[in-house]
């Protein structure tokens, strides 16, 4: 097991062309699908099958978060439980570090379930009969490790989200915000490489999303850790996800970074989904600005050293700031002490604007 | 003619039970022999102590294991069954029931448990419980009589018969009531399947068990008193003879005493399977 671990060292998780159907005649849904490009409704007329996954192949790689974003009906809940074979896909391949899950036996699968992947839910699932540490330490008992020492495990990771002392309440004397953390610190108990988080904050009010979404992220990114995160809120992939995968109709249409998909939807599905994101973190100087040379020959009485400078990688807001506090005409954008582009107040409004700049232009 | 036409299924059944009787009856003997012997252990361990000894037990017990109400509600229940003068007559029914209910559940349990993992087993099952319910309870004790003569066994053999259809019933309900994403919990978690089963679905499913066990404890509490009609002795016995001689006095304090055996039984039960606190939201 441990020599497959190397060879497939930077990815994760990888799904390669996994479909889910449900229904009765799979296969010829599947063909019809593939092959003739029919849509998801007609199939459904025709076959009398439920398309869930179509076609999906994605790699989540060692320490980033992966995030699937989705309206309800979407099939990213499917795609999840496929992804620790909770569901069994009808077409495709599901590896988790190198390991294709179908080729696992009942006590194999078991054993990546507990050690290496492990999985919140929107619902939390606490047992409503065990106190907050008992939950907590409820994967390690599962796996038989002693009390004592299951119960310290959970106890510290209780303290990674700031719970420690509730250890001894039951999970309904906790607001949805602190179980939501508490299934969290489950998960950290038992240490997997790998986190699935099927929609955790959806229902919980925005304040209390916000902040449990930076907690999620620094615990993440310190821990080391990689998660799958589904969520139906854009904003929400765009704070967490290193990469976000847009599904609709069970196909993902577009994978890429929050400014790829921001900048560059793939289709006017994602282009209305992005029109009401804010560009302030998003856009970068490097995708705003315009050639410095030829600006300078349209304002020979400015000279361009004097201008303030900023890097290709500052995005508008720290450009705005810098551009009002310096009260100047433009930003230079200097990279490795190189000039390589201007930023007018013109482009940043523009940037701010967003995808409908060309049309208005 | 239509007046000449019956439907006679006791002329099939009766020379069943002759055959199974003729054919089975060393397999009928030592069931017989084992339950009495249960019974005889469970009677002779509630008399061997004198009727305070077992009330202060019963009540220093239910003191540590519940909490002070049902110790005094046990007190006060037993020391009605001494004070009617119908002490012995108490244990006797209550070792029945106890023996009855113990056999009910465990035919019930595991057959609800595959009603609730398999529909189709739900499906085949559904219609034989409901005739085992809706069957006037004392025609069970025809065959059971037949099968093994007089006297206690046949009694809690009706009884059984009785007792496991709501608890297998509820037990079939309480399992499908668990929620998916504890389920779920369990797979993501890695657990075995005997795991999810013992620390996921029953703890789960326990307030409906609950339910399900008083009503097979109530239900098996009116048969045994029924049974008395075929020499199972206890209360059942005292309510009979204050029937057939017309004994007002007597037939209300065995009833009496049947009530203060069930609510004793009924909180016991209850009590020590909530022991664990479970806080609902």
């Amino acid at each position: 097991m441990k020599s497959s671990v190397s060879c497939a060292d930077d990815v994760l998780v990888s799904c390669r062309g996994v479909w889910k159907v449900f229904g009765e005649h799979i296969e010829d849904a599947i063909q019809a699908s593939r092959d003739q490009g029919i849509s998801k409704k007609q199939i459904l007329q025709d076959h009398g099958c439920v398309i869930g996954v179509s076609d999906v192949s994605l790699d989540v790689k060692r320490g980033e978060i992966f995030c699937i974003m989705g309206l309800s009906g979407s099939g990213k809940s499917t795609l999840i439980r496929l992804l620790n074979k909770l569901i069994e896909p009808s077409a495709g391949q599901v590896l988790v570090k190198g390991q294709d899950l179908a080729t696992l036996d009942g006590p194999a699968l078991r054993n990546v379930r507990s050690q290496h992947i492990g999985m919140v839910f929107q619902s939390v699932a606490l047992l409503p009969h065990r106190t907050v540490l008992e939950n907590v330490a409820f994967g390690l008992e599962v796996q038989g490790v002693a009390k004592a020492e299951r119960l310290s495990a959970a106890q510290r990771s209780l303290d990674k989200v700031g719970l420690s002392d509730w250890a001894s309440r039951y999970p309904s004397e906790l607001s949805g915000g602190m179980q939501q953390r508490v299934g969290l610190a489950r998960v950290l108990t038992c240490d997997p490489e790998i986190i699935l988080m099927d929609e955790p904050f959806s229902a919980l009010d925005p304040l209390i999303r916000r902040q449990l979404q930076d907690e999620f992220r620094s615990l993440t990114k310190s821990l080391g850790k990689s998660a799958v995160f589904i969520t139906h809120d854009l904003e929400e992939a765009i704070r967490l996800g290193d990469r976000i995968a847009i599904m609709k109709d069970g196909v993902i249409i577009q994978v890429g970074t929050a400014e790829d998909i921001v900048l560059n939807p793939a289709d006017g599905y994602v282009a209305d989904f992005v029109a009401g994101i804010s560009r302030l973190h998003l856009v970068r100087a490097h995708s705003v600005m315009a050639c410095h040379a030829a600006w300078g020959m349209r304002h020979p009485h400015i000279d361009l050293a004097t201008l303030p400078v900023a890097g290709p990688q500052a995005d508008l807001d720290e450009l705005i700031n810098c551009l009002v506090l310096s009260r100047r005409e433009a930003l230079l954008i200097v990279d490795d002490g190189q000039p390589i582009g201007i930023v007018t107040p013109t482009d940043l409004l523009r940037g701010v604007q967003g995808a409908e700049r060309e049309a208005r232009a | 003619m239509l007046t000449d036409m019956r439907f006679s299924p006791g002329a099939v059944l009766a020379p069943g039970v002759d055959w199974l009787n003729a054919n089975f009856h060393p397999l009928f003997a030592f069931i017989s022999r084992v339950v009495d012997a249960v019974l005889g252990g469970f009677e002779a361990a509630l008399l061997a102590l004198p009727a305070w000894g077992v009330i202060a037990l019963v009540t220093a017990l239910a003191l540590v294991m519940i909490n002070v109400r049902t110790a005094v509600l046990a007190a006060a229940m037993l020391g009605f069954c001494l004070l009617s003068g119908l002490w012995t007559a108490s244990m006797q029914t209550l070792a029945l029931v106890s023996v009855s209910v113990l056999l009910s559940v465990m035919i019930a349990f595991p057959l609800g448990i595959l009603a609730a993992r398999f529909k189709r087993f739900e499906q085949a099952s559904s219609p034989v419980l409901n005739i085992m319910q809706t069957v006037p309870p004392w025609v069970y004790l025809i065959p059971a009589v037949m099968i093994f003569s007089l006297g206690k066994v046949p009694a809690i053999m009706a009884t059984v018969i009785y007792g496991v259809a709501p608890m297998m019933r509820l037990t079939t309900l309480a399992f499908r009531q668990v929620p998916r994403h504890l389920l779920e919990l369990g797979q993501a978690l890695g657990a075995t399947p005997r795991v999810i089963l013992c620390k996921i679905e029953i703890p789960s499913a326990a307030p409906t068990l609950l339910v399900g066990l008083n009503q097979c404890i109530l239900l098996s509490l009116a048969m045994v008193v029924l049974a008395g009609l075929v020499g199972a002795g206890g209360l059942g016995a005292e309510v009979t003879r204050g029937l057939t001689r017309m004994e007002m006095g007597l037939g209300l304090r065995a009833g009496l005493a049947i009530v203060a055996v069930a609510l004793l039984l009924d909180r016991l039960s209850r009590g020590l399977l909530q022991r664990k606190p479970v806080r609902q939201h």
